[in-house]
């Protein structure tokens, strides 16, 4: 069986042969006419491709011996297609000019009893959580390749070998290809083992290969969800209550309702109202005519300044659940001669993708189906079923690429909106958007908190005790509360446990206390690209540069004298200082920033150079950024997910800030949500000090080092600690 | 009925007049290589020409388009990909997710007719587009292979690519 789920753009010349899984959106262009086909898998169809053999799950061959490579995380712009798939061919041995990929659907995979694994694309773990079963995956359909060709020339599978999809029996010269032997190939027993290769042996993972889904980005022929169409599809627009925990009271259709093209006005769920219309520009203008009462709920008044007294009265609580402890840092702080303390917080951000979120949806009381770009395609199956009162069996999601996740996307709260609407008119594609002013109202929000350092000083300047309290918003406590244990959310500590590959902290600090007193406002909280990485290496190391200056130390030396037992973390930290030129003399009116963490399994570092005007205008003109992610798959994408991470991060740190008047949020579209542009951007120097032995993450904990590097760089530069993001709303005129 | 001159071609279509161009574009004529991303002219993902000017789409009511202008689209700046501005992308692997790049593109092909050899103040001012993934660098250099007359090689990234060639 294949499965053509990916929606694929084929240029074709002129008259397209279309099959019947394929219909057209036709349009004429210069030169005549361009014909766009999409492969959109309908209701009920068989998907196989005749001819074409399954060798496994994760491997497909054409008699053209061109390969199809299944991937079941999401692509959304990280480069997971090509990186899980130099994966896969570096152990088929396939001849990679002739790879593509294509996504099973989640359906799919519950049906073959999660064949494919987990679906969900977050926490940078594509490459680092699969790597090995997909190696597995194309070394076991290397195998069974070879003894099919080994077979048919009746020798030992042992005298023959494999290289770029050909398979060869030295001793009687003979060779045939993967094409060839790939239906027989498929009916053999799956190896019990398989050997992988070292990764010094590699040929095809580890090397600068070029991104399998380039070329169609660059044409506008690469289909995201906004841009899908179905036979006979509708679109629709929706407002959800801007005051999270709010209802719809009522609402007046009269002048909605008359407008070109308006289907239906009507209510989703007890919290929405939303227009279906022939296109999105009639559903969205006339979902702006409708008169909307909201029962606004017990949040109508919270504020932002709310929320801050919440949570600074977590900051001395003597409630906290406890993330990492060693000695007794209290009475070592209550002992030392000398005593640091400092408060920093974290505004609530919004990811902000640039494709909104949407979904299509198409409902019949015998099957539910959704094509969507999700981060989730198994959270987004379920949601079907709940949303549209189906069995998953007869439910499917079909995942598009993404415009875009940043985490935003492995909720399914869209999915949702978009089945209860189809169910609405059963037998129609609805197709939903959100308007940006909807995407940019109804976030899951980047968390905020807040975290009091008190550091313990002896005579000489050393550190005898630390106790970070952090206080705020738990992202675990909305999404999988049960999750939650005796009241501590683990992940509020990345980059502060004790050990491990969720983030180790980097530093051996004598007498150690780091705990969090949750405080939940109501605005809700998800992951956002980096979570909590990215406040908690914030608060540590810009503390951490706080110590320094207060002790006259160097803040590089005050650091590797803490991080003499963390070797990787050191390492990272040493290569970033090298080529940032630390210690070094800087250009006049350039100052330098250090910082480092470890997050997603990775180890990783930054140097960020700024200048501050007089009239304390901040320009960040160089980072200098280190990574040890162990195995390095692809790098010139790992230096793309970097440079990206510090477009991500410093964005963050400039600008990013969502603020709550009368319980919603104030910022609506990016004229009051500035974001980075290519006029902010930095050179960034990425430093891959791949030290093999291990797999991390690539695509957020350099986000974590952005902001500290800067803020230490800014307080070198200006003597002023900036301790509360975002720094467009902070003074950096020279203290 | 309605006409626009859209990459070359006379379309006609059926739409309120105060429409955006964008949503004409991509809802009645079937172009969605141009996209949404704020319908404030703040993003630049619905860039187009018209009559060469970088124009933001989702804010020009298409009863202001004449049917003597020149619209060009992303699918309208060549049929195969085979646009210098384009082919420089897609040596240096310019795209993340790729939503914005039709916006950029656009953006960049103007900027380059305008100054063939722009410098990184021009590049600053003229690409005020939003990406969210951060491919900034990479879409400067590429601005810059495409002023050198195409030699992907300048930007340094070494990238390999399916038919051997390594740019």
């Amino acid at each position: 069986m294949n499965a053509t789920h990916d929606v694929k753009g084929a240029l074709d010349g002129g008259t397209s042969a279309v099959s019947r899984r394929q219909f057209l959106a036709a349009s004429t262009v210069a030169g005549g006419s361009l014909v766009f086909a999409f492969h959109v898998p309908l209701a009920g169809e068989a998907l196989a491709q005749p001819a074409s053999a399954e060798v496994n799950a994760w491997v497909v061959v054409h008699p053209d011996d061109s390969v199809v490579i299944r991937i079941a995380r999401s692509e959304m712009g990280q480069g997971t297609l090509t990186g899980l798939a130099q994966l896969v061919a570096e152990e088929l041995d396939c001849d990679w000019s002739k790879v593509t990929t294509e996504y099973p659907t989640p359906g799919q995979n519950v049906a073959r009893n999660r064949v494919w694994g987990n679906f969900g694309t977050g926490g940078s773990r594509g490459i680092r959580e699969s790597q090995d079963y997909v190696r597995k995956g194309g070394a076991a359909a290397r195998t069974m390749l070879v003894q099919a060709a080994a077979d048919e020339w009746k020798v030992a599978a042992s005298e023959c070998r494999a290289a770029a999809g050909v398979i060869t029996h030295r001793a009687s010269g003979r060779s045939t290809s993967y094409g060839k032997v790939a239906a027989a190939a498929s009916k053999l027993t799956p190896p019990a083992t398989v050997a992988l290769k070292d990764p010094k042996d590699w040929t095809l993972a580890g090397k600068r290969l070029a991104r399998l889904d380039t070329v169609d980005k660059t044409t506008g022929r690469q289909i995201y969800g906004h841009d899908l169409k179905l036979p006979g599809m509708l679109n629709a627009a929706i407002k959800e209550c801007p005051v999270f925990g709010g209802k719809l009271k009522s609402f007046n259709a009269t002048a909605a309702a008359g407008r070109p093209g308006v289907k239906k006005v009507l209510q989703v769920g007890d919290t929405a109202v939303a227009v279906i219309a022939d296109t999105w520009w009639r559903a969205k203008t006339a979902l702006d005519a409708v008169i909307i009462e909201w029962d606004e709920g017990p949040n109508a008044k919270a504020s932002s300044e709310g929320f801050d007294a919440i949570l600074k009265a977590g900051l001395n609580a003597p409630q906290a659940a406890i993330g990492n402890q060693n000695g007794d840092a209290l009475a070592a702080i209550a002992a030392s001669a000398r005593r640091i303390e400092s408060v920093y917080s974290h505004p609530h951000q919004n990811h902000a993708t640039m494709e909104t979120m949407n979904a299509t949806a198409r409902y019949t009381p015998e099957r539910c189906e959704v094509w969507t770009p999700t981060q989730n395609g198994e959270a987004a199956l379920a949601a079907t079923s709940e949303a549209c009162g189906l069995p998953v069996a007869k439910c499917e999601v079909y995942k598009l690429h993404l415009g875009g996740g940043f985490g935003r996307r492995g909720m399914s709260d869209y999915v949702r909106q978009a089945v209860l609407l189809a169910k609405e008119m059963p037998g129609t594609p609805i197709k939903l958007i959100w308007s940006r002013e909807e995407d940019m109202t109804q976030g899951r929000y980047h968390p905020i908190t807040q975290c009091k350092l008190t550091a313990g000083l002896d005579g000489q300047g050393n550190i005898t005790g630390l106790h970070m309290r952090i206080s705020g918003q738990s992202i675990l406590a909305a999404v999988f509360p049960q999750n939650v244990v005796n009241g501590k959310d683990p992940i509020v500590f990345q980059g502060l446990n004790a050990t491990g590959p969720e983030a180790g902290i980097g530093y051996t600090i004598p007498n150690l206390l780091i705990d969090h007193a949750m405080r939940n406002p109501h605005v809700p909280p998800g992951f956002w690209r980096g979570v909590n990485l990215n406040q908690n290496a914030v608060y540590l190391e810009c503390f951490i540069d706080e110590v320094a200056h207060a002790t006259q130390q160097d803040p590089l030396a005050l650091r590797r004298k803490l991080m003499a037992n963390h070797p990787k973390h050191l390492a990272v930290l040493n290569a970033a200082a090298e080529r940032g030129g630390w210690g070094q003399p800087a250009p006049a009116g350039v100052f330098r920033g250090l910082a480092q963490t470890m997050g997603y399994g990775s180890y990783v570092a930054a140097c960020a150079e700024v200048s501050v005007s007089a009239q304390g205008v901040l320009k960040v003109l160089r980072i200098v950024a280190a990574t040890d992610p162990g195995y390095a798959v692809n790098p010139q994408q790992i230096e793309a997910q970097v440079e990206g991470s510090f477009a991500y991060g410093l964005s963050a740190a400039l600008y990013g800030s969502c603020t709550v008047k009368d319980g919603r949020i104030e910022q609506t579209n990016f004229h009051t949500y500035p974001v980075l542009k290519m006029e902010d951007m930095p050179k960034v120097e990425t430093v891959l000090v791949s030290s093999g032995g291990f797999w991390g993450g690539v695509g957020e904990p350099t986000i974590a080092v952005a902001a500290p590097a800067v803020l230490n760089a800014i307080f070198a530069a200006t003597g002023r600690r900036i301790r509360d993001l975002p720094l467009k709303d902070q003074n950096l005129k020279r203290a | 009925m309605t006409q626009l001159n859209v990459n070359g071609a006379m379309r006609t279509f059926e739409a309120e007049a105060d429409t955006p161009l964008l949503w004409v574009l991509r809802e009645q004529l079937g172009l969605t290589g141009t996209k949404y991303g704020c319908g404030i002219a703040q993003c630049g993902a619905c860039t187009v020409h018209i009559d060469g000017v970088p124009t933001r789409s989702c804010v020009r009511p298409v009863s202001s388009v004449s049917a003597a202008a020149k619209v060009v689209t992303i699918e309208g700046l060549s049929a195969d990909g085979s646009h210098p501005v384009q082919k420089a992308w897609a040596a240096l692997d310019v795209p993340q997710c790729g939503f914005c790049q039709s916006g950029m593109i656009m953006a960049a092909t103007a900027l380059l007719k305008a100054k063939p050899m722009p410098t990184d103040a021009d590049i600053d001012e003229a690409m005020t587009n939003i990406c969210r993934c951060g491919t900034y660098n990479r879409i400067r250099a590429a601005i810059k292979v495409v002023a050198n007359g195409g030699n992907a090689k300048l930007a340094g990234l070494s990238i390999q690519h399916a038919d051997r060639s390594t740019t």
